[in-house]
């Protein structure tokens, strides 16, 4: 599977939907886009044609705010018509800015406010492992998102009740509105945090197809307990410019940026 | 009312499996005739309310029934978005069961008083808002509630609640219930505070004075044309409640008199807006409010004989 090309799809329609409406987010949704590719066009036992399957994988977005990437990998994915984007954050139109459940078909949970996705996944990894259903709940959450204490009560949730149907992602790109992450609430060591919370927890590159797809086709990560996929990401990722910088969390592109953005997409 | 509650839960549950209970590890010697019966079925999610309330709302996403339970501050304000964002804005079937309404853990102190609960949930969309007045509201609301499938709110008291009710035919979600006939005035009243309005109606009557009884056990939604029916006639109307005299039942109450041109006298009994300045039971911070039957007696004849 091409997963570059798909990325640069969703990449393109990212940055139309962002610069049409004028929106911000822009940083944070590129920043997932390789993750959400991995996942929506290998990983997640998914169906576009029955999106409601009551035996298919979850997805929770609960870093809401990167809405738009979401929105365009289902539309890639064929969850519904390309042109329902054209109403991302319009008047009138489908796709609000943060995600809301049943907005378009596949989108699972309404989420806007950091740090509820987890504390509903676990709520649906109960429910899969009492009705003894196969399905997996992933959540993806940002680095700035772990600050939220309900991210770690639903971390000692998940781990008392061995949801290992139950994945967590972290869009580790360490930075967050008004800065690093680091610098404005520290998370390190991050990934023994998540350990001693009694999580399997790996860690990749998140923008290397290869490395997400090889650690998410393995679940859990060890039977009994929850996973946590730490992936290592570059705010705004795919167009130079916006790269790593703090701005693109909710700066607006001129017409300049967004024409060369998009040749750097070609 | 705890025990008419977790009484009805398991009759339900005996028949719905989809029926979970979720405790914020409260309810210690209420819930474990259910944990006992149900252990699958039964998650104390620990100290932790706000995972609580999501893990409700995952469950509710995944076909089940949860009844969330705690002490009402706990139970809606420390996860107040969860209700909020979760529950509310998803409008999932989950049922959040409050323990404790208006100064029921006295000696606790004003953390443990609930007494801006209900203001703080009617605002919010798709909210359904029960405060039962006695173990026999308390039965018939959990069962017509769990037809409906929309968020809802339970507001109960703790036990020892004398039983008001001959008849449950009357108890209708939405509905106002008659306790009591009369034509010199009205007392509406809910939860808790339905007993006492009933020994406030049976001493004015000693007095010679005839005033109805209404028991508002639904605040959300009221259907406005059953309580204007009840209330048309009267030139004299109290509401009474164990809450802050803000956003509670009075409010809501008298949005609905004047939007409907209603004429006559009307006042809220209710706590004032401040936290309790003093330590006692709940009868005797009751005393400080003025929530006891003399008090009120006094105070509705006064207005009689104005």
């Amino acid at each position: 599977m091409d997963y570059s090309q798909i990325a640069k799809e969703i990449r393109k329609k990212v940055l139309k939907m962002v610069f049409d409406s004028r929106t911000p987010h822009l940083g944070s949704s590129l920043s997932a886009v390789d993750i959400l590719t991995v996942l929506y066009f290998k990983i997640l036992k998914i169906d576009p044609k029955n999106p409601l399957d009551e035996n298919r994988d979850r997805f929770i977005l609960s870093k809401g705010h990167a809405a738009a990437a979401l929105y365009a990998a289902l539309a890639e994915r064929g969850f519904f018509p390309k042109e329902i984007l054209d109403g991302y954050c319009r008047d009138g139109g489908k796709l609000p800015g943060h995600s809301t459940r049943g907005c378009v078909p596949g989108v699972e949970v309404s989420t806007g406010s950091l740090g509820h996705g987890l504390p509903m996944g676990a709520g649906m990894a109960i429910a899969a492992k009492n009705d003894g259903k196969n399905y997996r709940i992933f959540i993806l959450m940002s680095d700035g998102e772990c600050e939220e204490g309900s991210v770690w009560e639903a971390a000692l949730f998940a781990s008392h009740h061995q949801l290992d149907n139950l994945i967590g992602i972290i869009d580790y790109n360490k930075l967050q509105a008004f800065g690093r992450t680091n610098e404005i609430l520290n998370l390190e060591p991050l990934k023994k945090k998540w350990e001693d919370f009694g999580w399997k927890v790996k860690e990749v590159d998140g923008h290397s197809f290869s490395e997400i797809e090889e650690s998410l086709s393995k679940i859990p990560f060890e039977k009994g307990k929850p996973s946590l996929l730490i992936c290592h990401t570059i705010k705004g990722k795919g167009v130079s410019f916006i790269e790593d910088k703090l701005e693109w969390h909710y700066k607006n592109l001129t017409k300049e940026e967004y024409d060369m953005a998009l040749k750097e997409l070609k | 009312m705890r025990n008419a509650f977790i009484n009805t839960l398991i009759e339900l549950a005996e028949r719905d499996k989809n029926i979970y209970l979720l405790t914020g590890d409260l309810g210690f010697s209420v819930l474990e005739k259910f944990s006992q019966k149900f252990p699958e079925r039964f998650l104390n999610c620990g100290v932790a309310e706000q995972n609580m309330m999501g893990v409700a709302a995952g469950l509710a996403l995944s076909g089940k029934k949860p009844y969330v339970y705690s002490i009402i501050p706990f139970i809606t304000m420390r996860c107040f978005e969860q209700i909020r964002n979760d529950v509310c804005y998803q409008n999932l079937d989950v049922k959040i069961i409050g323990v404790g309404s208006g100064l029921a853990y006295g000696f606790l102190g004003a953390t443990h008083h609930a007494i801006e609960d209900i203001a703080i949930l009617r605002v919010l969309p798709n909210m359904t808002i029960l405060s039962p007045a006695d173990p026999i509201e308390t039965r018939e609301l959990v069962l017509k509630s769990y037809q409906v499938k929309n968020p809802t709110y339970l507001r109960l008291n703790k036990s020892g609640e004398k039983i008001l009710y001959n008849l449950t035919s009357q108890i209708e979600i939405g509905k106002p219930s008659v306790l009591k006939e009369g034509q010199n005035g009205a007392i509406i009243a809910t939860g808790i505070s339905v007993g006492l309005g009933l020994e406030v109606v049976e001493k004015l009557k000693g007095k010679g004075y005839n005033f109805k009884l209404v028991s508002l056990h639904t605040l959300k939604p009221i259907d406005e044309k059953s309580l204007l029916r009840e209330l048309v006639r009267q030139k004299i109307i109290f509401t009474l409640e164990e809450h802050n005299i803000i956003g509670g039942l009075g409010s809501a109450i008298s949005e609905i008199l004047a939007e409907n041109n209603w004429q006559g006298k009307f006042e809220r009994l209710a706590i004032p807006d401040r936290y309790c300045p003093e330590i006692g039971d709940t009868e005797y911070l009751r005393r400080i409010f003025g929530l006891v039957t003399n008090k009120i007696i006094e105070k509705i004849s006064r207005i009689i004989n104005q």
